[in-house]
């Protein structure tokens, strides 16, 4: 023992930052949460046991549980196809051989740097405002706009623009992923009267399948955990009516507005838990779509 | 099948001309090779006819018709492709059947003429296979079988030997030329490879800096190179180069001596004189003795090349029978004989009879 700490002492040393990072703000925060969802905890008492009572409130009591689920499912499920077919269309557009292309894809990335931010969130409200730029656009052509933030059926579908407007990293690498789909195989397709959409479908597509799969596997994860956009837009709240009520805008509240932590914390692993179950789904499905070219079979 | 007929066809990238106005008419049934070395626009030629390349200007005409605008799956081509371009999601079966499915070929068709290509090509056991779970050769058979299906007026082949090994090129070059008598169908193939050019072609055309320096049957361009470019090029080993100059008759080599100039050759100027390496003869009897040092022996079994170094300077490389006892080092005479020659002027364009006799 004394031999290998005397041999090992100076790795250790240079790895004890991230070691201690790790296990001070990551494996213990975790442990600690999952101790914590089955406790009532409002920070300034210690946490009372109460074993599955936030679970069973969960599923059984609390509707805005079910509100939060049912307003992040209709995001994931619109937002994360529709920002994948447009970054595609993009890429593929890209891909043509366009002048300049690296200024464009410089261009499209930027909203993916800037779109987590906080500062795009209020940019975002400024643009849909009743008053705001798409308004005086739309009244500039005779029409009149809704209150997109504060009327609760069109709040959801500001963010999903949002979310499609940050196409920039997965439209890079779908390009990477055309790029890589050998040309000759769209000539072989030419002379087999193969038409544009017979190209796409039967080319294209099967052949980008792994990049597909990937992004959407990483956007979902994504969408599922997305937060900054809806908490400013909602002014923090999931307003109007709990319309941009996201998951992790009421596991916010319930955390840092009402002091439930236990409640909090059971409902951040049921976020994980629908995370995996949807991405082992998305695993267990790419067996019959996905096909990689150096598998062995 | 359909003949195809190139006028004065012209492809630049930009402001680099590729191709220089080839004029060539491929006869129906023929089986042509486009024989040239890297960057010659053999390939760019072939994708031109393909209609995967757009000219520049002249005509490309398949049959009767011009297909200068006609997109590549309205030309009734089939092109196997040097990396096989097979489509790697799908199985053997779908690979040979895209093309017909895109045809709207009735079901049955299609299957009848999969099955054919797959008999044809001795490929059904690996009809459920996919691309990756081929060997290279196998691979090739399915591209090939892939061009069957469709039953064109015109094959179209780039280079599709080139990434198989040694044994395999052979055998698919026979299985190849089997085809071809087969289906009797219009053939332009495209290699480097002159074995393959000579071994496979009714006609070879050589292509040089994309300008045709000469179309012939095998047995034309062997025998009578129309320059110094087709001469070299043509043959393996390459065929030897003297620069004499000419004078009373006979052709006077710088440190050598002379050669009698056979009748048809004219007198006068700088000549180069070609003679094939299987053309030397070993000891005097020929119409110049050479004497010279024998600097490297390659022996083959059925042949050795033997690299004769001259007092002159020059070497010449000699074909003999693989039991000739020739060693590293040894003194040697060599004798050639005028009318075994072929004669080069000044600006490399052959003297002497431009022969047609088919071999």
């Amino acid at each position: 023992m004394q031999k290998f700490l005397r041999k090992n002492a100076p790795a250790y040393v240079f790895l004890a930052p991230w070691l201690i990072g790790f296990f001070l703000l990551a494996i213990f925060p975790i442990l600690a949460s999952l101790y914590l969802s089955f406790t009532q905890y409002d920070v300034v008492r210690p946490p009372e046991w109460v074993g599955i009572e936030n679970y069973q409130y969960m599923f059984e009591f609390d509707y805005r549980f079910w509100k939060s689920m049912q307003v992040t499912f209709t995001f994931v499920v619109i937002s994360v196809p529709a920002k994948l077919i447009f970054a595609l269309a993009v890429a593929m557009l890209l891909d043509k051989g366009i002048r300049a292309v690296g200024w464009y894809r410089a261009l499209f990335y930027l909203p993916s740097i800037l779109g987590g931010s906080i500062a795009v969130a209020i940019l975002w409200r400024q643009l849909f405002d009743y008053n705001g730029v798409i308004n005086s656009v739309l009244r500039f052509f005779g029409g009149d706009g809704p209150y997109w933030l504060s009327d609760p059926r069109y709040s959801l579908w500001t963010l999903i623009v949002l979310a499609v407007w940050q196409f920039g990293s997965p439209m890079l690498i779908f390009l990477a992923g055309l790029r890589a789909i050998p040309q000759d195989l769209y000539e072989a397709a030419e002379i087999d009267a193969a038409g544009p959409a017979r190209k796409f479908f039967a080319i294209t597509v099967p052949l980008l399948a792994p990049v597909i799969f990937f992004n959407l596997v990483l956007q979902m994860i994504e969408a599922f955990k997305s937060f900054s956009g809806a908490f400013i837009i909602s002014g923090g709240t999931g307003a109007p009516l709990d319309s941009l009520l996201f998951f992790t805008v009421y596991l916010f509240n319930e955390a840092f507005s009402y002091f439930r932590m236990g409640y909090a914390s059971a409902l951040g692993w049921v976020l994980l838990l629908i995370i995996a179950a949807f991405t082992a789904i998305a695993f267990w499905t790419s067996k019959y779509w996905v096909h990689y070219e150096n598998e062995r079979g | 099948m359909a003949s195809v007929t190139l006028s004065s066809v012209v492809k630049a990238y930009g402001n680099v001309p590729v191709i220089h106005g080839i004029d060539l008419a491929v006869n129906s049934g023929e089986f042509l090779v486009l024989v040239g070395p890297s960057g010659c626009g053999k390939s760019t030629l072939l994708r031109m006819i393909a209609g995967l390349e757009e000219i520049n200007d002249g005509t490309i005409a398949i049959g009767e018709r011009i297909v200068n605008d006609l997109p590549a799956s309205q030309r009734n081509l089939s092109m196997v492709f040097q990396s096989y371009a097979l489509y790697p999601h799908m199985s053997v079966r779908k690979n040979l059947a895209f093309g017909l499915t895109n045809l709207r070929m009735p079901k049955d068709e299609i299957s009848r003429r999969v099955t054919e290509a797959a008999r044809i090509l001795q490929i059904e056991p690996l009809m459920e296979r996919k691309p990756r779970q081929l060997s290279g050769g196998q691979k090739q058979r399915v591209a090939i079988g892939r061009a069957i299906v469709r039953e064109p007026q015109l094959f179209l082949f780039d280079e599709p030997l080139s990434n198989l090994d040694a044994e395999l090129r052979v055998q698919m070059r026979v299985e190849l030329a089997g085809l071809y008598q087969r289906l009797g169908t219009t053939m332009i193939y495209v290699t480097h490879d002159q074995t393959e050019a000579m071994t496979m072609a009714t006609r070879i055309v050589v292509l040089n800096k994309g300008v045709v320096e000469q179309v012939g049957t095998p047995y034309e361009l062997y025998n009578f190179p129309c320059n110094r470019f087709v001469a070299t090029f043509i043959g393996s080993p390459k065929m030897n180069m003297l620069e004499a100059t000419t004078a009373d008759g006979a052709a006077e080599i710088a440190g050598i001596g002379k050669l009698k100039l056979p009748t048809g050759i004219p007198a006068k100027g700088p000549v180069s004189i070609g003679i094939r390496p299987e053309q030397i003869a070993i000891g005097d009897g020929g119409d110049l003795a050479i004497p010279g040092k024998v600097s490297l022996v390659e022996y083959l079994g059925s042949e050795i090349f033997v690299y004769v170094q001259l007092a002159s300077g020059e070497r010449l490389l000699v074909q003999a029978p693989g039991d000739a006892r020739i060693r590293n080092g040894e003194p040697i005479t060599l004798s050639i004989s005028g009318h075994q020659a072929h004669y080069f002027d000044a600006n490399g364009q052959r003297i002497g009879p431009k022969g047609k006799r088919q071999g």
